[in-house]
C-alpha cells in the first residue's frame, strides 16, 4: 500500500483517487438499491386486499336475546349481553393470547380453554393470566331494527344500547 | 480360481466409467484415501483425515449425525406428503385425513414425518447439551456454536410452521397463540404478526405463507447452514474428541 502511495502523489495529498470514488459510488448505489428492495419487499409481503370477514356482525333482532342473558356467537367471536341496563357486546377473544373463550352458564363466568383466564359477564378478569378485561364492542341498531356489532371498534365499558 | 466379491469390486473400480465418476485412482494408502474424500462433493465437507475416536460408536450416539438423519427422513417424507397435500383452507384438513385413511402408506409417511420432527427437535437439544457440557463450543469452534444456534432456530421455525399445516383445531389455536406471542415484540410486534400471517387472522394467507416457509424457505436455509456447520467442523480441526488442549488445536 505504502509503495503505491509513493507512486501516486495525488493520494498523498489527501485526494480521492478515481478508482476509490467509483467504488464509493458503486457501494452507495448498492445501498440505495438495497433500501429500495427492502421497501419493495415489505410492500409486497403486506397484502393490500384482505378477504377476511367484515368486522361488522349482524346478530339479528334484539328480542332474540331474553332479559339477563348472555349469548355466545362463536362464529363472530362475540358475546351479546342483554342486561337490565340494556344491550352490550363483548369480544370473545381472550386478551391473553387470542383463544376463543367460552361462556359457562353453570358458573356464570366466561372461561378461556387455553390458559385458564376467567372473566365475569362485564368482561372483567376474575382469574388467570389475561392482562386486560374483555373489550366492549360498539353496538347499535340498524334502520331495520337489527343489532349490529363492530368487532373492530372497542368502546369504554358500561355503555348500553336500549331498544 | 473363483473370483471373490472383493476382486469384482476392485475390477469395477478400475473400469473407465467408475474412474470418470470417482476421480481418485484405485489403490490404497494415505494419499489415496485423502483424495477419495477430498474429490467427492458429498464427502469433501468432511476432514480428509480424522481420529478413529471421532468415528467410534459412542454413548452419545452421534447426536449431530442422528439430527442430520432425521432431517433427511423429514425431507424425503415431506416431499412425498406434498404430492397429496393442498395448502388451501377447504382442502388442507381433508387432505390430511386422506393421507391417514385413503392414501396407501400415507399414514406411515405422515407419522414418520411427525415423529421424525419430534425426534429432530429433541436431538438438536441433546446435541447442544452435549456440545455445551463437553466444552466443544470453545475456541476454535465458537463460530460453529453460533451456526448451531441458527440451526436450532431454523429447526424450531420448521416445527412451528409445520404445526399449522394439518389445519385442525390444535393447529389453528397453536398458531393463533404463537402469532399473538410475536405481537408482544415492542413497536414492531403487530407489523411482524401481520406480515407473518398475511392478514389479521390465521386464515388462507397464513396457511399458504406457512406452507411456503415450511416446504421451501426454511429447508433451504437449513441445508445451507448444515453445509456450513459440517464444513466448519473440518476447518476447526475436526470433531471435538477431548484429546489435546484447544490452544494446540487452534493452530492446527
Amino acid at each position: 500500500m505504502s509503495k503505491q502511495k509513493e507512486d501516486m502523489p495525488r493520494e498523498q495529498a489527501g485526494e480521492v483517487s478515481r478508482r476509490e470514488s467509483f467504488v464509493k459510488l458503486g457501494l452507495g448505489s448498492l445501498a440505495v438499491a438495497g433500501c429500495g428492495a427492502a421497501v419493495f419487499g415489505y410492500e409486497f409481503l403486506s397484502p393490500n386486499v384482505l378477504y377476511e370477514p367484515s368486522p361488522i356482525a349482524n346478530v339479528g333482532k334484539p328480542d332474540r336475546f331474553p332479559q339477563d342473558s348472555l349469548t355466545a356467537d362463536t362464529g363472530s367471536g362475540i358475546y351479546i349481553v342483554h342486561a337490565a341496563e340494556g344491550f352490550y357486546a363483548l369480544s370473545a377473544t381472550c386478551t391473553h393470547l387470542g383463544c376463543l373463550t367460552a361462556w359457562k352458564p353453570e358458573l356464570g363466568i366466561i372461561a378461556c380453554p387455553c390458559h385458564g383466564s376467567k372473566f365475569n359477564r362485564q368482561g372483567t378478569k376474575v382469574d388467570g393470566p389475561a392482562p386486560k378485561p374483555l373489550p366492549w364492542l360498539k353496538v347499535w341498531l340498524s334502520d331495520e331494527g337489527d343489532l349490529l356489532v363492530d368487532r373492530s371498534t372497542v368502546i369504554p365499558p358500561n355503555q348500553y344500547v336500549r331498544t | 480360481m473363483a473370483k471373490t466379491v472383493e476382486s469384482y469390486w476392485n475390477d469395477l473400480r478400475e473400469t473407465r466409467a467408475w474412474r470418470s465418476i470417482f476421480r481418485g485412482a484405485p489403490g490404497a494408502g494415505n494419499l489415496h484415501s485423502a483424495l477419495a474424500v477430498q474429490q467427492n462433493v458429498f464427502l469433501h465437507l468432511a476432514s480428509v483425515k480424522m481420529r478413529r475416536k471421532s468415528l467410534a460408536f459412542s454413548a452419545t450416539w452421534y447426536l449431530g449425525t442422528l439430527t442430520l438423519a432425521t432431517f433427511m427422513i423429514l425431507v424425503g417424507t415431506g416431499v412425498l406428503l406434498m404430492l397429496y397435500y393442498h395448502p388451501s383452507v377447504p382442502q388442507a384438513y381433508a387432505d390430511m385425513k386422506d393421507l391417514e385413511f385413503v392414501v396407501s402408506a400415507g399414514l406411515f409417511l405422515r407419522n414418520l414425518h411427525r415423529w421424525s420432527a419430534h425426534a429432530m427437535v429433541l436431538l438438536v437439544f441433546a446435541h447442544m447439551f452435549k456440545v455445551f457440557y463437553r466444552g466443544a463450543y470453545r475456541p476454535p469452534r465458537e463460530f460453529n456454536w453460533v451456526i448451531g444456534v441458527i440451526l436450532l432456530l431454523v429447526t424450531l421455525f420448521l416445527s412451528y410452521t409445520g404445526y399449522l399445516l394439518p389445519w385442525d383445531q390444535l393447529a389453528f389455536w397453536a398458531i393463533t397463540v404463537g402469532s399473538n406471542l410475536i405481537s408482544a415484540v415492542p413497536l414492531l410486534g403487530q407489523k411482524i404478526r401481520f406480515l407473518m400471517l398475511g392478514g389479521n387472522t390465521v386464515n388462507a394467507n397464513a396457511l399458504l405463507r406457512f406452507y411456503v416457509l415450511h416446504c421451501v424457505i426454511l429447508p433451504f436455509a437449513a441445508i445451507l447452514f448444515i453445509a456450513i456447520h459440517f464444513w466448519r467442523i473440518r476447518k476447526d480441526g475436526g470433531l471435538h474428541t477431548g484429546i489435546g488442549d484447544s490452544a494446540k488445536e487452534s493452530h492446527g
